[in-house]
């Protein structure tokens, strides 16, 4: 039942008149136990149910058969990412669908260029066994990325407990997930759906876009119904992609977690651009930290090399320069990766559990960083 | 002597070319206080709609999803009590909003056991004129309200704190403007912050007036801000009162143009509780006011008092001792003028790591101002500072002075302290006040 309802009031009888120089109340957001049905008549309420934006996930028409099983449509092609964003050990099935007959034009580092009226969806599930995918899964929410003629917009899309459509919600969700991890043991966390400003955190930049679908994040191989075939190659030949070079003339990112695709710096370096680089890049919102975390970064001090933090407050774990080569347990960057205080971690949204993998790989990475010798010579020191 | 104070900074730092390079400060005049932006801050619509929030259940769902529709010129209102989050209120490109409570003794705003990986503040704002009235936040794990590329912002009548007392656990900052510009802070009340009560970063033009900051690290803070005029604040019981900051390898660098007059700094001896390795956590308990490496600020008309430590500082960012790369960084403050403040029984005992050091050096008690007397030595001429670098300080009653003369440290000798205030003599050029359309 919602407990959501509402009054309207005359204009001037409550406040108006008291107080001149207060506003008037137009509408009055009251929390009393409405009866089933009684939907509310409030501003906001109007205005939601004002929105153009499609209720049910199933009106975009994504997939054939029961939606729940997630076969693409025709026309709608699934891809996947070489180094893809932690989200709490959920899984994600990425769709895009174009409008028939337009294609996307290649972009070598940004976004690809798609056309007007392009839908991403990406969709997150918990495997029950994320070592058995066959024993089943439990679909939590649809993210969709819509391209409009006024730019993106990042609408939530929350799967019902029948998994039968998934309904927009613009305030998000909070939803208890389980599952068996890697390692056979039980776990659940509180997976956060984000709201629609939530949206606006990692892919507001100078402008709204998507963040996967890169070249370099998208050139990799695929599995079709027809074979194996790279994904750049795969939408260039059927017309979903135009302008592309030939894969190997393309910047390709490192598999964080696939030694044979690049080195430890390498794939090091992809994860934290995935992670992190949608706010921490000299545009984004973290920009104000100066620290940049792209992988074509090539500054040292902004990537974090004996840079001081600026506004991390506890997020510095105590520590003073967001990396000191050869000693992660030094390393600011490393702390925010390893913690769970709300306060603290990072990346700031999306995350509430420790990615574990990841951990240890920055953690190598970090060690593996040459100790500067003259770590000990340059600390100032103030004898008297 | 001063060469060898440069070359050590060049090997304090990761590569050469650090703190040596001329200050890059843009001119006070021009970019603090002659541009106005082109619209007032506050929309002075006569009807703006309102949507009321009442206390329950559904409150922070509909208070969400209040902000994602709100229209422009709208006020978004709390209803007397308090409201319960588990994650972030935001709002996000819808300009011309308020949010207001009911006064901040009676709206409450509560983020004690928001979820991890909601982003951590307890409001966050990226909206331009943008105001935020008559309401406390409370208890957020991150910022309790961080405001960023936000152009015209009004902050009024708002208390953050952290309801458990000063914590290293508590959030960083209290009212946390940043990358914005036109900003006013007034009648707010900012406690217990883990960094600074109220900060203002990276922002071009701010007027912190008519506040009060108590039980923070820092009580408020100024950092890389272009043009701000602070005035007539109380702070009280921080770790450090006021401090105008600047610091390396950020984008808008080389903090210049503050006043700072007709505030009450007085008794800010707090233990530090910050975590180690943000800046504030090396400001010595028992300061009034510091300025670090921040250029053009005017110190007048001030009572700063009681502090243990030192009432007043001046010093470079090198005192901080960390390391930095950015050459277009001016690490020195240059331009400052205290004049006509009242100071009295500071530095009994000095705390901390640079309040020992400065102990050391000038015994007690700690003067009530006191200079590192670390200069910039690419732009002294004959072994001095040109006029508009210098420090100059007058007719500010009794008050004692030190120049440390830390530079001879840094190359490993003995500090040549001196205490006379000839060469410091004479007075600046008055900053001109900070001028924000619709702020009187």
């Amino acid at each position: 039942m919602r407990t959501f309802s509402v009054f309207l009031c005359m204009v001037t009888t409550l406040v108006g008149c008291r107080q001149p120089t207060e506003p008037v109340v137009i509408a009055h957001i009251e929390h009393v136990t409405a009866t089933e049905g009684n939907q509310p008549v409030t501003q906001v309420a109007t205005r939601r149910n004002q929105l153009k934006f499609p209720q049910q996930l199933s009106e975009y028409k994504l997939f054939q058969g029961r939606i729940e099983n997630l076969v693409p449509a025709k026309g709608v092609v699934e891809y996947d990412l070489n180094t893809p964003l932690f989200s709490d050990y959920s899984s994600k099935q990425r769709l895009i669908k174009m409008p028939e007959g337009t294609s996307a034009n290649y972009e070598e580092t940004r976004t690809l260029d798609f056309p007007i009226g392009t839908v991403i969806a990406k969709t997150f599930y918990y495997p029950i066994d994320l070592v058995d995918p066959s024993k089943g899964r439990r679909l939590i929410e649809t993210r969709i990325l819509k391209r409009t003629d006024e730019g993106w917009t990042g609408l939530p899309y929350v799967w019902n407990s029948d998994q039968t459509d998934a309904e927009l919600s613009l305030t998000g969700a909070n939803v208890e997930v389980q599952w068996l991890h890697t390692d056979e043991t039980p776990r659940s966390n509180t997976h956060a759906v984000p709201n629609m400003n939530d949206c606006k955190r990692c892919h507001l930049n100078e402008t709204m876009e998507p963040l996967g679908p890169t070249a370099r994040n998208l050139n990799r191989d695929m599995q079709y119904e027809h074979g194996t075939e790279n994904q750049l190659t795969n939408w260039t030949r059927t017309g979903k992609l135009v302008h592309a070079p030939k894969p190997d003339d393309a910047p390709r990112l490192a598999v964080w977690d696939a030694p044979s695709t690049g080195t430890l710096d390498q794939r090091a370096r992809a994860w934290l651009e995935v992670n992190c680089s949608h706010c921490h890049n000299p545009k984004g919102p973290a920009r104000n930290s100066g620290l940049h975390l792209a992988a074509d970064v090539t500054d040292m001090y902004h990537l974090g090399v004996f840079k001081t933090p600026v506004a991390a407050g506890k997020g510095t774990g105590g520590r003073s320069y967001g990396i000191v080569p050869g000693k992660p347990d030094e390393s600011i960057l490393l702390y925010r990766l390893e913690t769970k205080d709300a306060g603290a971690l990072m990346p700031e949204f999306g995350r509430s559990l420790v990615h574990e993998e990841a951990v240890s790989l920055i953690r190598e990475w970090i060690e593996s960083m040459p100790t500067i010798d003259a770590e000990q010579q340059i600390k100032v020191s103030l004898r008297l | 002597m001063l060469r060898l104070l440069c070359k050590f900074a060049v090997l304090g730092c990761m590569l050469p070319l650090v703190g040596c390079s001329q200050s890059t400060s843009t001119s006070p005049v021009q970019s603090g206080a002659k541009t106005v932006p082109s619209e007032p801050l506050s929309t002075g619509d006569p009807k703006p709609k309102v949507t009321l929030i009442q206390p329950g259940a559904e409150a922070e769902r509909s208070a969400q999803e209040a902000l994602i529709l709100a229209e422009k010129g709208e006020i978004i209102e709390f209803a007397e009590g308090t409201f319960e989050f588990k994650g972030t209120l935001s709002l996000n490109g819808v300009p011309d909003i308020t949010i207001r409570g009911k006064g901040l003794d009676k709206t409450f705003l509560n983020f004690t056991g928001q979820r991890a990986g909601s982003g951590g503040e307890g409001l966050k704002i990226k909206a331009d004129n943008f105001t935020i009235e008559d309401i406390t936040i409370q208890n957020s794990p991150g910022d309790a309200i961080k405001i960023e590329d936000s152009n015209r912002v009004a902050i009024r009548r708002i208390r953050t704190w952290w309801t458990n007392g000063p914590d290293e656990k508590n959030g960083a900052y209290g009212i946390y403007p940043v990358l914005c510009s036109d900003v006013l802070i007034e009648h707010c009340v900012a406690e217990c912050a883990s960094d600074a009560g109220i900060y203002v970063g990276q922002t071009q033009r701010a007027i912190v007036r008519h506040n009060r900051a108590e039980r923070n690290v820092a009580g408020i803070e100024i950092e890389n801000t272009i043009g701000a005029d602070v005035y007539e604040n109380n702070s009280t019981n921080n770790t450090g009162g006021l401090l105008v900051f600047s610091l390396p390898g950020l984008k808008l660098k080389n903090g210049a143009h503050c006043r700072v007059y007709k505030n009450n700094l007085y008794d800010n001896n707090h233990p530090n509780f910050a975590h180690k390795g943000g800046i504030v956590a090396s400001v010595p308990p028992g300061t009034g006011l510091m300025i670090m490496a921040n250029d053009d600020v005017e110190i007048f008309d001030n009572k700063i008092h009681g502090h243990n430590t030192t009432n007043c500082a001046i010093v470079s960012y090198l005192i901080a001792q960390r390391k930095f790369q950015d050459a277009d960084y001016d690490p020195f403050p240059e331009g400052i003028d205290i004049h006509d403040n009242s100071f009295s029984g500071g530095g009994k005992s000095p705390q901390g790591e640079i309040g020992k050091l400065f102990e050391q050096v000038a015994g007690l008690p700690m003067p009530d101002i006191i200079v590192d007397g670390i200069n910039n030595p690419k732009i002294e001429v004959e072994g001095k500072l040109p006029e508009k670098s210098r420090i100059f300080i007058s007719n500010n009653g009794e008050a004692t002075f030190a120049n440390l003369g830390i530079a001879t440290v840094l190359q490993g000798g003995k500090p040549t302290i001196t205490r006379d205030l000839e060469s410091y003599a004479g007075k600046r050029a008055p900053l001109e006040p900070i001028s924000i359309l619709g702020v009187n």
